[in-house]
């Protein structure tokens, strides 16, 4: 690359950015790789909570353990319990009973939510306890490299199914529903504007409000599948989503 | 609100610093207005540069969809 | 007046017949414990029985979770928004709540997890006490850590020792635990319940606004959720103001040591013991928990035959007593530690000691009598005094 320059010198005035507020900005960027879905997520739940003019200090974050759970954790300036891996449902359903008043919110990947944690999803759901729980739906158990996740798709090549997956996922979102939940929607990091709707509204329901996002994982995931971009993953999104009461008239093998 | 702003035409500010280079904007502007520049950031990642600024209409989906909120539209 | 000093009136200057279990669960009423997560197991059941019943009439929370791991995490969960917290198990449970009893312990979270414990390992006799679970109390969860645990030996003693439990945890800022064993949570003895009012409470020490809640002196004040201070609470190794730091070799350093030494330096203001010393004693015997009950009779018993025995029982077993036990050690030449395993505290006594340590082993959650105890302490007695040239 003859023509590159390095900027020299101090930055130039910018016009902060509007939910920069929100953040620990003394420690940005993020950790995340680039292209991670996981700094979208962050992005429109900040822009979520902006419009809805929720007072931070009126909000508890609970996270696990894996990318996801670094969301709010340390990038989001709240009250924050980073827990261990598969129990911040639990941890969050003890911090909500003592303070109802206090909006809980989990934010953690699909190992954590739907694998080691799946027993405290289920029964959450069934309690239909008043927080709000951001699975952040990867594929794979992506902050130690690239493992098979219950939510992985059937076929795929992980580092740990090198002879493809022989199993079926985990439909999340479908098995919170079923299990009592009050609000269940699944979006992408490409749906942005919908999944930016979709947590106000889970913010703003009483009861147990889920919603799986599914995110992109250019690096321990795409190496796997070779989709080393955000912007490959992100066409798939667009691409191959059906929205639900499109989905509910199709066939199985149509969907798969 | 965010979504009532689609028509105002915008002055985008990108932060280049905060930038890791993932393109996500430059792929998805529905008007092509950005593209790769060819100025290195401290961290070594070649951020976006405004290509064509006449053209923004002020979706706001680069910002609502940067993983590093490296960019923002500031309506005037 | 508030709920609670309403409710617990009701009791004072009572005597009632009780279950150690029951005992525990009215202690942690006294304490002030408002939220209480179980999850059913024998010989612990009771306890979360009697807290559903109770806690809602003392103004707190009582709700039971999907699994042992569930409970302990919402008890966490509950103190940092507020409450004085507890659980209850037994072996089984307790093994899975280690990752978290580690949690507790790295982020100084105080609450009491009750470990009635029974025959091990594994489901092994489900509803038989034991004591085998001593050490698992001491390093079941792993890295360098230390811990606070009591061992009552009557069911008033499990009244006493869970107020007292609820004290340390918050006078040190760690989860302490009340190692019952089902011997004394499943027998009913008579209790005696004080006036709500002379009961002694440690009170939560709380942060100011601009102090650090994870380090700047040995137990740091703490803050709760939903007070404006944006608290960042993690298991990872963190810096004083709580905020994660894995990278610098120091800050891991700093932070475990005084994690261990907040608790080690203090020893001597948390260890409590019971002893019983006579003139001329050779022997000691050494006990705690149920199996104090026939070492002691068997103690009164040798003596009554002439042979001068010393008694010591601890009441605290982590951190060990080393100071008692050392001084123990200097009376006598060789101690005896029955209890209901295959010798677990008899190997901690070894280590404060060069002189003999004879274990008195029983498994099969039937505990020693006065005889069995009182055979080994006259057999070594008598070959203290003519030993075989």
């Amino acid at each position: 690359m003859d023509d590159t320059t390095i900027i020299p010198g101090p930055e130039r005035q910018l016009k902060p950015h509007r939910l920069l507020r929100f953040l620990r900005q003394e420690i940005l960027p993020t950790a995340f790789c680039p292209g991670c879905g996981c700094g979208t997520v962050l992005n429109a739940f900040a822009q979520a909570v902006d419009d809805l003019a929720i007072d931070p200090k009126d909000m508890v974050f609970v996270t696990g353990i894996g990318c996801s759970s670094w969301i709010p954790s340390p990038y989001f300036k709240g009250d924050t319990l980073h827990t261990t891996h598969g129990r911040p449902i639990a941890f969050a359903t003890g911090v909500k009973i003592m303070r109802p008043d206090l909006k809980v919110v989990v934010i953690a990947g699909d190992g954590d939510i739907a694998g080691i944690g799946g027993n405290h999803l289920i029964h959450a759901a069934r309690r239909n306890i008043d927080i709000t729980v951001l699975m952040v739906n990867n594929w794979n158990y992506g902050m130690t490299g690239g493992q098979v996740s219950p939510t992985t798709p059937f076929g795929v090549p992980t580092t740990t199914t090198p002879y493809a997956n022989v199993e079926h996922p985990l439909e999340a979102a479908e098995l919170v529903a079923a299990a009592g939940a009050n609000y269940v929607s699944r979006w992408t990091t490409y749906h942005v504007f919908p999944l930016m709707e979709s947590i106000q509204t889970a913010l703003q329901v009483e009861g147990f409000s889920f919603i799986e996002i599914l995110s992109q994982c250019p690096v321990s995931y795409g190496k796997m599948v070779d989709m080393r971009k955000a912007s490959d993953f992100l066409r798939y999104y667009r691409d191959q989503s059906v929205r639900a009461h499109k989905a509910r008239e199709m066939s199985a093998e149509e969907l798969d | 609100m965010l979504l009532q702003d689609t028509r105002v035409q915008g002055m985008i500010e990108i932060n280049e610093e905060l930038c890791k280079g993932c393109d996500i904007c430059i792929d998805f502007c529905p008007l092509e207005v950005l593209a790769v520049s060819t100025t290195i950031n401290r961290r070594g990642y070649y951020p976006p540069q405004v290509i064509k600024e006449e053209k923004c209409i002020g979706c706001r989906l680069c910002e609502l969809v940067c993983p590093e909120f490296a960019i923002t539209i500031c309506n005037e | 007046m508030t709920q609670r000093q309403t409710r617990l009136q009701a009791f004072e200057n009572r005597t009632l017949f009780l279950l150690g279990d029951e005992a525990a669960a009215y202690g942690a009423l006294y304490a002030g414990c408002d939220f209480f997560a179980g999850y059913p197991i024998t010989p612990a059941s009771e306890i979360a029985e009697v807290m559903s019943r109770e806690l809602p009439r003392v103004d707190g929370y009582y709700v039971q979770m999907e699994d042992e791991l569930a409970s302990i995490s919402a008890v966490i969960g509950a103190v940092w928004a507020g409450a004085k917290g507890m659980t209850a198990t037994s072996g089984p449970g307790f093994s899975l709540m280690q990752e978290n009893i580690g949690y507790a312990i790295m982020t100084e979270t105080p609450c009491v997890i009750v470990n009635v414990q029974r025959s091990g390992p594994s489901t092994g006799q489900a509803t038989k006490p034991a004591q085998g679970d001593v050490l698992q109390a001491r390093w079941g969860t792993h890295g360098d850590h230390e811990i606070i645990a009591l061992a009552p030996s009557s069911v008033q003693e499990c009244f006493e020792l869970t107020v007292e439990s609820f004290n340390l945890a918050e006078k040190y800022r760690i989860p302490v635990i009340l190692l019952m064993d089902g011997e004394i949570g499943h027998l009913r003895e008579s209790i005696t319940f004080p006036p709500f009012d002379e009961v002694v409470r440690e009170e939560r020490r709380l942060a100011d606004p601009d102090a650090d809640c994870f380090g700047g002196e040995p137990v740091p004040p703490m803050s709760h959720f939903g007070e404006g201070r944006f608290i960042h609470v993690t298991g990872s190794t963190h810096k004083a103001s709580g905020m994660r730091d894995v990278s610098t070799q120091s800050v891991h350093e700093k932070l475990v040591t005084r994690l261990c030494r907040k608790i080690s330096d203090a020893r001597s203001e948390i260890t409590r013991v019971e002893q019983d010393v006579v003139d001329g004693a050779r022997i000691g015997v050494l006990a705690y928990g149920a199996t104090a009950r026939p070492a002691q009779g068997a103690v009164l018993e040798a003596r009554r035959q002439g042979c001068a025995v010393d008694f010591l029982r601890l009441i605290t077993l982590w951190p060990f007593p080393e100071e008692a036990v050392r001084r123990l050690a200097g009376r006598v030449e060789m101690i005896l530690v029955p209890e209901m395993n295959l010798g677990q505290i008899s190997r901690e006594v070894e280590r404060f000691t060069s002189r003999p340590v004879v274990p008195i082993s029983k498994i099969g959650g039937v505990a020693h009598t006065v005889d069995e105890v009182l055979a080994v302490i006259l057999s070594n007695g008598a070959r203290i005094e003519s030993p075989v040239g």
